[in-house]
C-alpha cells in the first residue's frame, strides 16, 4: 500500500543570535531543528516520535500540519504535496489533517463557549449551520462526553480532562484522516491520563486515523504507537515497531533513554545511564553524529561522518556507524574513543 | 530514629469562593537519613503541606491545628521566628522550578556565598570554598560559579538549587517536584545525584512528585494525599505491592509501565471534592468502586497496622481482595463505579 | 422589562450603571471607575442637553439699567456671575463641555482605532509591514507634542478637527505599540495556532480569537486618551491657537487670564473651567486605573 504520510529531506533551521564577529564576516548561523528527516506512515498507521525537548520532536509534527514551512525537503499527505498548497486545496488539507494540542488549558479560546469553539472548523469548512449540532453531538458521544450541556460552558469552568476531550473532539468534528498530537496528556492529572490514552488508541482503530503521537514518555508511546521513531537533536537515529525497539535498542541513544526510564516498582535497575557525560546542544553539532559527544561506544568514523539512516530487517532502521546490514552486534565490546 | 514527625496539621486558604481546607489531615514522618515521597495529583495539598513544614505559608494561609515536631521540638506551639530560623540551617528547600530559587540578576556562585554568609555565619572567603565544594558535590563545574542562572541548562540550575539546599548542612531537604520539569535522562542523573548525596551525608529528604516511578526509584517509604488528606504511607515496596487504599490502587493502575508487557490502563473516574466544602464521609468515597454506605458518612481515620503500613479506609480488612479486584481494570469503568 | 419602565426614573438609573460597567468591560464593584464613569455620564448629559442649560455663551448682556453686565458675581440669574464682556460664564462653561468631549472623544476614537488596527496588523504579521510601522511609530513618538499641535493649527488653521487629527497622529504610537505586543503573546497562545489548524482565515483569527483579548487593553489606551486630549485641547486654546468663534474650557480661561481676572480675583471665572478640566481628566485615568485591574490583577496586592 502506498504510504499516507510520505517525508523526505525534510530540513528546518532556524537563525541564531548573531555574534560581532559573526555580523562583521558577513556570517548567518543557524541551528538545525530537524536535519534532513525521511519517513513513510502506512494509512491508518500510528508512529510515535519519541525524544527529549528540543530534539526537533514538536517542530516536525509542526512542519507536518504546515504551521511552519520547512527549509528544505518535501512533504506529502494523502497525495498532497504540502509546498505551495493554497486556496481551496490548503482548505481540503485542513479537513483531512488536525492536530492535538500539549495544554488543553491553552488550545480553547478563553472567551468563546465550547460550542462556538467546537463549531469553528465547522464554519471554516462551509458546513450549513443546521448541521452543526448534530455533527458536534456525534463527536462529543465519540469522546464520551454525555449530554450537550456542557456546550454552553465556557473552558475556565472545565477540568484538565474534560477539556483535553473538547480539544480532541475539536480534531475528530471534521472526519480528519491524520491526526498529530502532540504530548497530549502530559498536563494531566495521572488519573485522568489513563482516560485519554485510552480514548485514543480507541479512536485510532474505530476512525482508522493515521497519527503520529509526540512524546518524551517511551511509556506513554508504547501504550498508543506500535511503531517509535526516535529522534535526537533533529535527526532521526531509530525508527521500528516499538516492541523490538524497547526490548533491543540498537542505537546507543535509544539504550540510554530506556535505561533512564523509571518504573513504578521497587524491584528495578538503578546502574548507571550507559552515557559519557556531556550535554545535547544543537548549536555544537559537527560533520559526525549528533550524539557522538555522550556515546560510550563512538569511535573514529563517528566524529567524522553522519551515519546514515540504514534499513534493517523486520522494519527496522538505525543511524549508527555499529549497526551494518545486516545487523551486527553492537553492545558487545564497547569502543571507546 | 525520627526526624520529622507531622500529626494532622491543617492549613487552610482565604480565597474569594470561601475557606479552603488545603490540608486537613497532614500525617507523616521521616526517619533520619529517609527519603519520604510524598505523591498526589495537582491540588491534593502536597505542596502545601510541605511548603507549610519550612514554617513559611502565603500570606492568605493559616494554621489550623496539629504537630510539627522536628528534632524533638514542637515547631507550631513555639514562636514563629524560631521555625523561620531553622530554613536553611536544618531545613531546607528546593522548589519545583530552580528559575524560582536562583535571581536571574546575580551570579549562581554570588547566591550561594550569600546564603551561607547570611545564614551561615561563614567570612568571605570560606564562603567561597565551600561553594566550590558544594558545586563538586553536585557534579557541577566549579568554574561556572561565576555564570548567571540563564547560561545553566535546566538539571544544571536543578543541581545548584540542591548543592544551595545541602549548603549549611541541614538535617532534612524538602524538594517540591525537584525532577518534573527535566527530560528522562537529566531527570535520572539528578535523582542519581540526589540518592548518592542523601546516602553519603545522610541528610533526610521529603521528596513532592506526582510520579510514582520517581518515588519507586529513589525513595524508602511513601505518603499518599488525597484531597487534603494523607489516605496511606508505607515502605514504597509494600505500597507499591500491596496497596491498601483504594485510590493508591487506582495510581498503580492508571501509570504505564515500561516493562510490564501490554495491559489496559484504568482512569480513576470523576474529580476530587471541592475542598472549600468537602464531603462529611470519606473524600475518596465518590470515586470509589469499593464504597460502602459508611464510606458516605463518616470519615475512615488513618489506622497504623503493626508493620508500620497506615491507610484510611474502612475495608481496609479486606485490602488483599480489593487490590485484587481492583487490578482489573472493568472495575473502574463508570457503570461498575458508584458515581460517574 | 415593563417593571423597571414602571419604576421611578433615579431606580433605573441605579441599574443601569453597572450594566454600563459591564458593556464597558470594567469591574463593576470598582468604587474609583464608577466615580469615573459616574463623570463622564453626567459631562455627557449635560452636552446633550446644552442647549436647554445655557443661553447664547457669546451674547453680550446688558442690566436693566443699560449698563453692561460685566464682572458680575454669582446671582440667581448669572449662576456663575459673568465675564468683563458681560457674557455669562454658566453658559459658556455648559457649551464648553460640547467642545470638549467632541475633541476629547473623536481623538480617543481616533487614536484607540488608528492604534489598534496598527497594533494588530504588525503583531500578527509581522515582518517588513510591523518594521515599517514600528519605525514610523518611533517617528511620531520623537515628535514634541505641544509645538507641534500649534504648529498644525497655525498651519491647517485653528479648528477643531485640526486640533484632533494632530492628536491622533501624535498618540497612536503608544496604543499601537501596546497592542502589538499583546499581540504577539497571544499569537503563539494554543488556541490561535488551534484556529489555524481548523482552518480560519487570518482576519477571522484576528477578528475572533485575537481582537476580543485586546479590547480591555484598547479601551484603557482609549480612556487615558480622551484626558489627554481634552488636555491639549485646552492648552491650545489657553495659548491663543485655538478654534475661534466656538468657546471652550481652555478659551475660557485664556479669556480670563487675558483679561487680568487672577489679579482681581474672580475666581468664579477661572475656576469652574479648570475645575472642569480637571475632573475630566481625573474621570479618565479613575476609568484607565479599572482597565488595568482588569488586564493585570496582580496590581491589587
Amino acid at each position: 500500500m502506498d504510504a499516507y504520510v510520505r517525508v523526505r529531506g525534510l530540513t528546518k533551521t532556524f537563525a541564531v543570535r548573531r555574534g560581532l564577529a559573526q555580523v562583521m564576516r558577513g556570517e548567518h548561523p543557524v541551528v538545525h531543528a530537524v536535519r534532513s528527516v525521511d519517513f513513510d506512515i502506512a494509512p491508518g498507521e500510528t508512529v510515535g516520535l519519541l525524544g527529549e525537548s528540543g530534539c526537533g520532536k514538536t517542530t516536525t509534527g509542526r512542519l507536518l500540519l504546515k504551521l511552519l514551512e520547512p527549509s528544505a525537503g518535501s512533504i506529502a499527505i494523502g497525495g498532497r504535496e504540502l509546498a505551495g498548497l493554497a486556496g481551496t486545496e490548503l482548505m481540503a488539507f485542513r479537513r483531512d489533517a488536525q492536530f492535538v494540542f500539549q495544554n488543553p488549558f491553552d488550545a480553547l479560546n478563553p472567551r468563546l463557549s465550547i460550542a462556538n469553539s467546537l463549531s469553528e472548523p465547522l464554519v471554516n469548512a462551509g458546513i450549513p449551520k443546521a448541521e452543526h449540532l448534530d455533527r458536534m453531538k456525534v463527536v462529543l458521544e465519540r469522546v464520551r462526553i454525555r449530554g450537550t450541556d456542557l456546550l454552553e460552558r465556557y473552558p475556565h469552568e472545565m477540568s484538565g480532562g474534560q477539556l483535553q476531550r473538547i480539544v480532541l473532539a475539536r480534531a475528530l468534528v471534521l472526519e480528519p484522516r491524520f491526526v498529530v498530537a502532540d504530548e497530549p496528556v502530559s498536563m494531566l492529572d495521572v488519573s485522568v491520563r489513563a482516560g485519554i490514552l485510552n480514548l485514543m488508541r480507541e479512536l485510532q482503530d474505530t476512525l482508522g486515523l493515521t497519527a503520529i503521537y509526540i512524546s518524551h514518555d517511551l511509556a506513554l508511546v508504547r501504550y498508543v504507537a506500535r511503531r517509535t521513531m526516535v529522534m535526537y537533536l533533529g535527526s532521526l537515529v531509530e525508527d521500528g515497531p516499538t516492541e523490538d525497539v524497547i526490548r533491543e535498542p540498537l542505537h546507543p541513544y535509544t539504550r540510554a533513554l530506556i535505561a533512564a526510564v523509571p518504573q513504578p516498582r521497587v524491584d528495578q535497575s538503578r546502574a548507571p545511564l550507559p552515557l559519557r557525560p556531556g550535554t545535547a546542544d544543537a548549536r555544537k553539532v559537527g560533520a559526525g553524529c549528533a550524539f557522538v559527544n555522550r556515546c560510550p561506544v563512538a569511535i573514529a568514523a563517528c566524529t567524522a561522518e553522519r551515519p546514515p539512516l540504514i534499513d534493517l530487517p523486520g522494519g527496522r532502521r538505525v543511524a549508527c556507524h555499529l549497526v551494518q546490514a545486516p545487523r551486527a552486534a553492537v553492545a558487545a565490546e564497547p569502543v571507546l574513543s | 530514629m525520627t526526624l520529622l514527625s507531622v500529626r494532622n496539621l491543617a492549613v487552610d486558604y482565604a480565597t474569594k469562593g470561601g475557606t479552603l481546607h488545603a490540608v486537613s489531615r497532614g500525617t507523616l514522618e521521616v526517619g533520619a537519613g529517609e527519603v519520604v515521597g510524598l505523591v498526589g495529583e495537582s491540588g491534593c495539598g502536597k505542596t502545601t503541606l510541605a511548603r507549610a513544614l519550612t514554617g513559611v505559608v502565603p500570606r492568605n494561609a493559616t494554621f489550623k491545628g496539629g504537630e510539627v515536631v522536628f528534632e524533638g521540638k514542637d515547631l507550631l506551639a513555639g514562636p514563629p521566628a524560631a521555625w523561620k530560623d531553622l530554613l536553611w540551617r536544618r531545613i531546607s528547600f528546593v522548589p519545583q522550578s530552580s528559575m524560582n530559587a536562583l535571581d536571574p540578576v546575580y551570579r549562581v556562585g554570588t547566591q550561594m556565598e550569600e546564603v551561607l554568609r547570611l545564614r551561615g555565619g561563614l567570612g568571605r572567603e570560606a564562603a567561597r570554598n565551600r561553594t566550590a565544594e558544594l558545586f563538586g558535590l553536585v557534579g557541577l563545574d566549579a568554574k561556572r560559579s561565576v555564570e548567571y542562572p540563564h547560561q545553566f541548562s535546566g538539571g544544571m540550575r536543578q543541581r545548584a538549587a540542591i548543592a544551595m539546599a545541602l549548603a549549611l548542612e541541614p538535617s532534612l531537604v524538602i524538594a517540591d517536584e525537584p525532577v518534573t520539569a527535566l527530560d528522562v535522562i537529566v531527570q535520572r542523573q539528578v535523582l542519581d545525584t540526589l540518592r548518592d548525596l542523601q546516602s553519603r551525608l545522610g541528610v533526610s529528604v521529603l521528596l513532592v512528585t506526582h510520579d510514582i516511578s520517581v518515588v519507586a526509584y529513589v525513595c524508602d517509604r511513601v505518603v499518599v494525599m488525597y484531597a487534603g488528606e494523607v489516605v496511606e504511607s508505607g515502605k514504597v515496596g509494600d505500597v507499591l505491592a500491596a496497596p491498601r487504599h483504594p485510590y493508591t490502587m487506582g495510581l498503580t493502575n492508571a501509570f504505564p509501565d515500561l516493562e510490564r508487557a501490554g495491559g489496559t490502563l484504568a482512569p480513576i473516574m470523576g474529580a476530587p471534592p471541592d475542598l472549600r466544602s468537602p464531603p462529611t464521609g470519606c473524600r475518596f468515597a465518590e470515586r470509589c468502586p469499593f464504597a460502602v454506605a459508611r464510606c458516605r458518612s463518616e470519615s475512615p481515620p488513618l489506622t497504623v497496622a503493626a508493620d508500620g503500613h497506615a491507610s484510611a479506609c474502612w475495608r481496609s480488612d479486606e485490602a488483599a481482595a480489593l487490590a485484587e479486584t481492583a487490578r482489573d481494570p472493568a472495575t473502574w469503568t463508570p457503570t461498575s463505579a458508584s458515581a460517574a | 422589562m415593563v417593571e423597571v419602565a414602571a419604576q421611578p426614573p433615579v431606580l433605573s438609573r441605579k441599574r443601569k450603571l453597572p450594566s454600563l460597567m459591564r458593556a464597558l468591560r470594567l469591574p463593576e464593584k470598582d468604587p474609583l471607575a464608577l466615580i469615573g464613569v459616574t463623570i463622564y455620564v453626567v459631562f455627557l448629559l449635560v452636552a446633550l442637553f446644552a442647549d436647554f442649560l445655557a443661553k447664547d455663551p457669546l451674547e453680550i448682556l446688558f442690566l436693566d439699567d443699560g449698563n453692561l453686565a460685566a464682572n458680575l458675581g454669582p446671582s440667581l440669574e448669572f449662576p456663575l456671575g459673568t465675564t468683563n464682556l458681560g457674557r455669562d460664564i454658566f453658559s459658556q462653561l455648559v457649551i464648553g463641555t460640547r467642545s470638549a468631549f467632541m475633541v476629547g472623544l473623536t481623538a480617543a476614537l481616533a487614536v484607540v482605532a488608528l492604534g489598534t488596527l496598527v497594533g494588530l496588523v504588525s503583531g500578527y504579521f509581522g515582518g517588513l509591514v510591523d518594521a515599517a510601522l514600528m519605525r514610523l511609530a518611533d517617528i511620531a513618538l520623537g515628535i514634541p507634542f505641544l509645538p507641534f499641535v500649534i504648529v498644525l493649527a497655525a498651519f491647517l488653521g485653528p479648528q477643531t478637527q485640526n486640533v484632533v487629527i494632530a492628536i491622533t497622529v501624535l498618540l497612536w504610537p503608544n496604543t499601537a505599540r501596546v497592542i502589538r505586543s499583546q499581540v504577539l503573546t497571544l499569537r503563539e497562545r494554543g488556541f490561535v495556532e488551534a484556529a489555524r489548524v481548523a482552518g480560519s482565515s487570518d482576519w477571522r483569527i484576528i477578528r475572533v480569537h485575537i481582537a476580543p483579548n485586546i479590547l480591555p487593553l484598547s479601551l484603557l489606551y482609549g480612556s487615558i486618551a480622551i484626558g489627554w486630549a481634552i488636555l491639549t485641547e485646552a492648552s491650545v486654546s489657553f495659548l491663543g491657537f485655538g478654534p475661534s468663534g466656538s468657546v471652550s474650557w481652555g478659551g475660557m480661561l485664556q479669556d480670563a487670564y487675558a483679561s487680568q481676572a487672577l489679579s482681581r480675583g474672580s475666581y468664579n471665572w477661572f475656576i469652574p473651567p479648570g475645575l472642569c478640566i480637571v475632573l475630566v481628566v481625573v474621570a479618565g485615568f479613575f476609568i484607565s486605573r479599572g482597565y488595568e485591574e482588569v488586564l493585570f490583577p496582580k496590581l491589587k496586592d
